[in-house]
């Protein structure tokens, strides 16, 4: 029961100051992204306004809002990826999961996001699934990595 | 505050107080600074960067709007290099700007159009930089402003002014870099948001994202004061024609200071109702009586009325006024004596309310004068004058948030005296101590050090067992005590029995928080206490003030600035139809009729005989008509039929009498029992004064000529009077009635239109040279003896307890989009925001009856059923739901206990004993018609 599982977070910081930016933290882990009535929950229990929590746990980019796919799919567009065409990158992943940028697939397996330099520019263009870097990818490669990825992933449920 | 230093802005000498910022002491001298998030009253986050300045030796520049001044300062406002920042900073804000200004609802009064034409920008450089413009949709829901964040520029003002002002916190900022916007918890509409409304970010927003629904200019402007709650917020309705377009806070106000909650702004539309009556009305009888009364057989335009002949299944017909006016007074002539009533109300005039009292007295020669004071703050002023002297607000509203501690009991102020409970929450913000007793999690629990959830109807153990914390632990005052009270050993003596753990028990509150909220209350000081129906709507509410009266003895939390015992009045001008004696044992001023001195005096004044008994309180009154004593019922400006408790009651007894008037601007519930209808005119149409719930008395205005066939209520009962042949009543202004008053009305002698043209004056002022009185008590209690009075009070349980069958308790309250029962329901947008009744039931309750959220149930009480949906919510608490009764679709007052206090005769409006079912039609859900629900 999800109820009682915010509220053993929460019982946690009990009688603790502060600790907004934690609690969203620990709430993310356990449920993979911040309900909204979590977060009116949160509101209640630090005595602050609700408007307020929303306002920090829209303002970091780690937290989110909708619940997550099970796996994260993320496109460097930074710099020297977009000059080795990771807008096509990102196309393909859109085409390939049908939905786009920032969104979750329906069967919440897969959410998209793009990000702007992961930092290792040699490797350009970037494609990273959950842990796995795959470096300088082509279109073809992309179709291939989700498309045996999802097969993976619907075999383990199977 | 003193000019004490100096600094040189742009080459002249300027002085400015300690811990002004440059802004302040450039405007102060008539410099001009550019600004875009600065807004006076809210504290400056200087994020837009408009108003930097130079100061010499510093490097950077610094915006004048949060620098403060430094003695020796130099500073430049305007140089070639100021100039292109800000010219680059406008730009920027300029480039996503969706700006089309000929069609911009705030063309010409828009900052951002200031700027512009002060500092101008690169039209190359502009286009430059623009960005796609966002296309965000609108947001509508809300009745009476719109949200375009296409066009805001995320100053930020609307939300400082939610949180710092309203203490809301509806908006904040969401989001970040390019997607940065305004929005509430969870980005959903305004009108799903905790929003209440209020429009005060509207009012403050620099551009036209926050805009009002219809922007209409009005041509002139006239003060007057809000018709709706007892704080009594000065504002200006804004006229156009015959129509009111607008209102806004009038900020010389001293209550209000600009400021106005969502019925004072928005409230006001009820002037234009199609629902307002225009014409007299009278039911059609038996045609002869009808000859005999001069009431025309032809209705309006010539029709022919064709009326049925039995009284009460008669039709209304229109009849003009000299008609109406002449039929009242020769009915009334017959009913002359204690076998009439009549209902004064506390939404008229001082003046209305005097000549109304003067009416029944002097002309119908009877006491029996009462009004809705009887239904909320009757125990009031029986109990804080037995205690203190005076039934009304010992300290001024503007006090408040200079205390330091501050213990609400019985209020929820933020929701029925908004403007207060904004006082209450800056003093918060401010540091001070905030306790809270409140069955129910009102807004103020949640900003409160100690919340005191007590059982309803155990506000005497709670405040005894307080006292007694405060008297064991040696916090009381003593050389107060010594030098102004009397009875303090045998108040000790009663609260002894009440320990920490009995009082535990019967509250429910742990003795832990009774002792630290005594703790607080007793040691922080100035200490201020606010009550209202909580304490008051019980079958001992006269018990319940006096408790709380001897809780601010015991502390001397009395007779100081920001101290007191402050009942918190309901309506606009309930305070002032106390004061003008629309009660049924005293005079104006609380002058006793069964003394024969001061009836004397009013018989020399007014020329007649006065009757020496007091007559029937409102709620005795219904009695007598049901009983047949009472037969003929003016009523003014009140609706009983759903504000009385037991509805189907009152009712009846209506139906027992043989004559009722009643004038009003609608056709009320009770109206449409009446035999005689007599449209009034409303605040906006005509003059007089309101005295608000701190004792101020303001001016009232006419903004507009009364809407249709309307009369002031005023003029009403000056004719009916004159028509009986009356001596004293020819009065031809309600300023001409207010210097009758003055000469018989002690505490009303000093009052006079020209002294509260401006800002009002608050009573006490016997004469035309007092400044009014600010707090009471200063020196002297205005008991017989001059000292406070400590009662030992014992705690009774509620009249009704739950049983078996009646296992839930019923609490009644009120909702921030209404008033009482007609006029904010007449207001299409307040619909909106709350157009039915909502019972809001514990989620334990809920689930135990297998109650969905929003589904329609069926409450229950010994008296009666009304339907409404369900509200799952914890701010009840189990065994508690609560309902409010502003809604003639459900009528909550049929549920209510008639049970009385025994002295002031106040109902139990606040405990009854209900049980709730879901209302399905399971034969309807058998057969697929219908789930039952809707
Ligand atoms: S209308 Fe009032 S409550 Fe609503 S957001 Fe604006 S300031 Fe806040
Ligand atoms: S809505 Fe108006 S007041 Fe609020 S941030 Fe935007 S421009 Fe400023
Ligand atoms: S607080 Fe009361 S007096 Fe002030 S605007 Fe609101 S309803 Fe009117
Ligand atoms: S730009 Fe993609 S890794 Fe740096
Ligand atoms: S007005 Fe000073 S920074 Fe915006």
């Amino acid at each position: 029961m999800p109820q009682a599982r915010l509220k053993k977070i929460l019982s946690v910081f009990e009688g603790k100051k502060g600790g907004l930016i934690s609690i969203l933290q620990r709430v993310q882990e356990e449920f993979g992204y911040l309900p909204e009535e979590a977060l009116g929950e949160i509101a209640d229990f630090l005595r602050i306004p609700a408007s307020e929590v929303f306002s920090v746990a829209t303002f970091y980019a780690h937290f989110y809002l909708t619940r997550r796919g099970d796996h994260l799919v993320r496109v460097c567009q930074g710099t020297a990826c977009h000059v080795r065409g990771a807008r096509d990158i990102l196309e393909t992943a859109q085409h390939c999961l049908g939905i786009k940028t920032g969104q979750t697939t329906e069967d919440y397996k897969y959410s998209l996001e793009r990000v702007a330099c992961l930092g290792s520019c040699a490797l350009a263009p970037i494609m990273v699934v959950d842990d796995t870097v795959y470096p300088q990818v082509t279109t073809k490669k992309v179709l291939e990595i989700l498309t045996n990825n999802k097969d993976d992933a619907e075999k383990k449920e199977g | 505050m003193i000019n004490d230093i100096s600094l040189t802005i742009n080459g002249i000498e300027v002085k400015a107080p300690q811990g002004a910022t440059i802004l302040e002491a450039a405007r102060g001298a008539g410099i001009y600074i550019p600004t875009l998030c600065y807004c006076p009253g809210l504290t400056s986050e200087g994020t837009c960067r408009i108003c930097l300045v130079k100061i010499e030796n510093k490097k950077k520049l610094h915006p004048a709007c949060r620098t403060p001044v430094e003695e020796g300062m130099v500073v430049i406002t305007d140089d070639a290099e100021i100039e292109r920042v800000r010219r680059v900073t406008l730009e920027l804000i300029l480039s996503d700007h969706d700006f089309n200004c000929l069609l911009c609802p705030k063309s010409g009064r828009c900052r951002l159009q200031e700027l512009v034409n002060r500092i101008g920008f690169d039209e190359r450089r502009l286009n430059r930089l623009n960005r796609v413009a966002k296309e965000l949709p609108v947001d509508t829901s809300n009745p009476f402003f719109d949200f375009n964040p296409n066009k805001c520029i995320q100053c930020g003002i609307c939300i400082r002014t939610c949180h710092e002002i309203v203490g809301v916190h509806a908006i904040d900022m969401g989001y970040r870099g390019y997607d940065l916007k305004v929005t509430t918890f969870g980005d959903k509409p305004f009108k799903e948001s905790v929003c209440v409304s209020c429009g005060e970010c509207v009012e403050r927003c620099p551009v036209a994202a926050l805009i009002p629904k219809k922007v209409e200019y009005p041509t002139r402007e006239v003060k007057t004061t809000c018709v709706y709650c007892g704080v009594g917020c000065g504002l200006y309705l804004g006229v156009r024609g015959n129509n009111i377009v607008k209102a806004r806070g009038d900020s010389e106000n001293p209550v209000n200071r600009g400021e106005l909650c969502v019925r004072g702004r928005f409230g006001y539309k009820f002037i234009h109702s199609r629902d307002r009556l225009s014409s007299p009305l009278v039911r059609a009888y038996d045609p002869l009586e009808r000859i005999a009364h001069g009431i025309d057989e032809t209705g309006e335009g010539g029709k022919p009325v064709i009326a049925p002949l039995v009284k009460r299944e008669g039709k209304f017909v229109e009849v003009n006024w000299d008609q109406a006016i002449r039929y009242v007074a020769s009915t009334l002539v017959h009913y002359k004596g204690d076998q009439f009533a009549a209902i004064s109300s506390a939404k008229c005039t001082n003046e209305e309310n005097y000549l109304f009292q003067k009416l029944v007295r002097a002309v119908m020669g009877t006491n029996n004068i009462d009004h809705c004071a009887r239904l909320c703050h009757s125990p009031t002023l029986i109990g804080l004058a037995a205690s203190l002297g005076s039934g009304a607000m010992t300290n001024a509203i503007s006090e408040i948030g200079k205390a330091a501690s501050i213990f609400v009991i019985g209020s929820n102020t933020t929701a029925t005296h908004p403007i207060i409970g904004r006082d209450i929450n800056r003093a918060v913000q401010k540091g001070a101590k905030l306790i809270v007793a409140d069955p129910r999690e009102t807004m103020l629990c949640r900003i409160a050090d100690v919340w005191l959830r007590h059982h309803p109807g155990t506000d005497v153990a709670l405040l005894n067992a307080m006292a007694r914390v405060i008297i064991e632990e040696g916090l009381l005052d003593a050389s107060f005590i010594e030098e102004r009270c009397e009875g303090l050993e045998a108040f000790e003596a009663s609260v002894m029995e009440w320990d920490l753990s009995r009082a535990e028990e019967v509250t429910g509150v742990t003795a832990r928080e009774i002792a630290e909220a005594a703790r607080i209350y007793a040691s922080i000081s100035p200490a201020t206490i606010l009550y209202a129906m909580g304490i008051t709507q019980h079958s001992h509410g006269t018990d319940n003030v006096k408790a709380v009266a001897n809780l601010a003895l015991l502390t001397g939390n009395i007779g100081k600035p920001s101290t007191g015992v402050n009942p918190l009045r309901g309506q606009n001008n309930v305070q002032g139809a106390c004061d003008m004696g629309a009660l049924p044992d005293v005079f104006p001023g609380y002058q006793k009729v069964e003394d024969s001195k001061i009836r004397k005096k009013f018989e020399k004044a007014w020329g007649c005989q006065l009757n020496p008994s007091p007559g029937l309180t409102l709620t005795e009154l219904f009695e007598a008509a049901y009983a047949g004593k009472v037969k003929a019922l003016y009523l003014m400006g009140e609706n009983p039929v759903l504000t009385e408790a037991d509805t189907n009651f009152t009712e009846e007894a209506i139906s027992h009498l043989e004559l009722l008037v009643v004038q009003d601007i609608f056709l009320t519930e009770t109206a449409q029992l009446a035999d005689v209808v007599l449209p009034a005119a409303s605040f906006a149409e005509k003059e007089g004064t309101f005295t608000n719930t701190e004792r101020r008395v303001q001016r009232v205005r006419k903004a507009i000529e009364p809407v249709g066939n309307t009369r002031p209520d005023w003029m009403i009962i000056r004719d009916i009077a004159q028509n009986m042949g009356a001596r004293g009543f020819d009065f031809n202004s309600p300023e001409e009635i207010m210097e009758e008053i003055r000469t018989l009305t002690p505490s009303y002698a000093g009052i006079t239109y020209e002294r509260i043209d401006a800002v009002g004056l608050q009573w006490p002022c016997p004469d035309t040279e007092h400044p009014g009185t600010s707090y009471l008590y200063a020196e002297k209690f205005n008991t017989p003896s001059g000292r406070g009075q400590f009662t030992p009070i014992s705690y009774s349980p509620p009249a009704e307890v739950t049983s078996h069958e009646y296992p839930l308790i019923l609490t009644t309250r009120r909702s921030i989009f209404h008033f009482h029962s007609t006029l904010s329901r007449k207001v299409a947008g307040l619909n909106v925001l709350r157009g039915e009744e909502q019972v809001e039931i514990n989620p334990v309750d809920a689930a135990a009856l297998e109650i969905e959220d929003g589904e329609t149930v069926k409450v229950m009480s010994r008296r009666g059923t009304v339907r409404a949906k369900a509200k799952i919510s914890k701010i009840t608490p189990p065994g508690l739901v609560s309902m409010t009764f502003h809604y003639t679709e459900t009528r909550t007052n049929v549920l209510t206990n008639r049970a009385f206090d025994p002295v002031a005769k106040i109902p139990e409006f606040k405990v009854c004993a209900v049980k709730i079912e879901r209302e399905i039609d399971y034969g309807a859900e058998y057969w697929g018609w219908g789930t039952g629900k809707d």
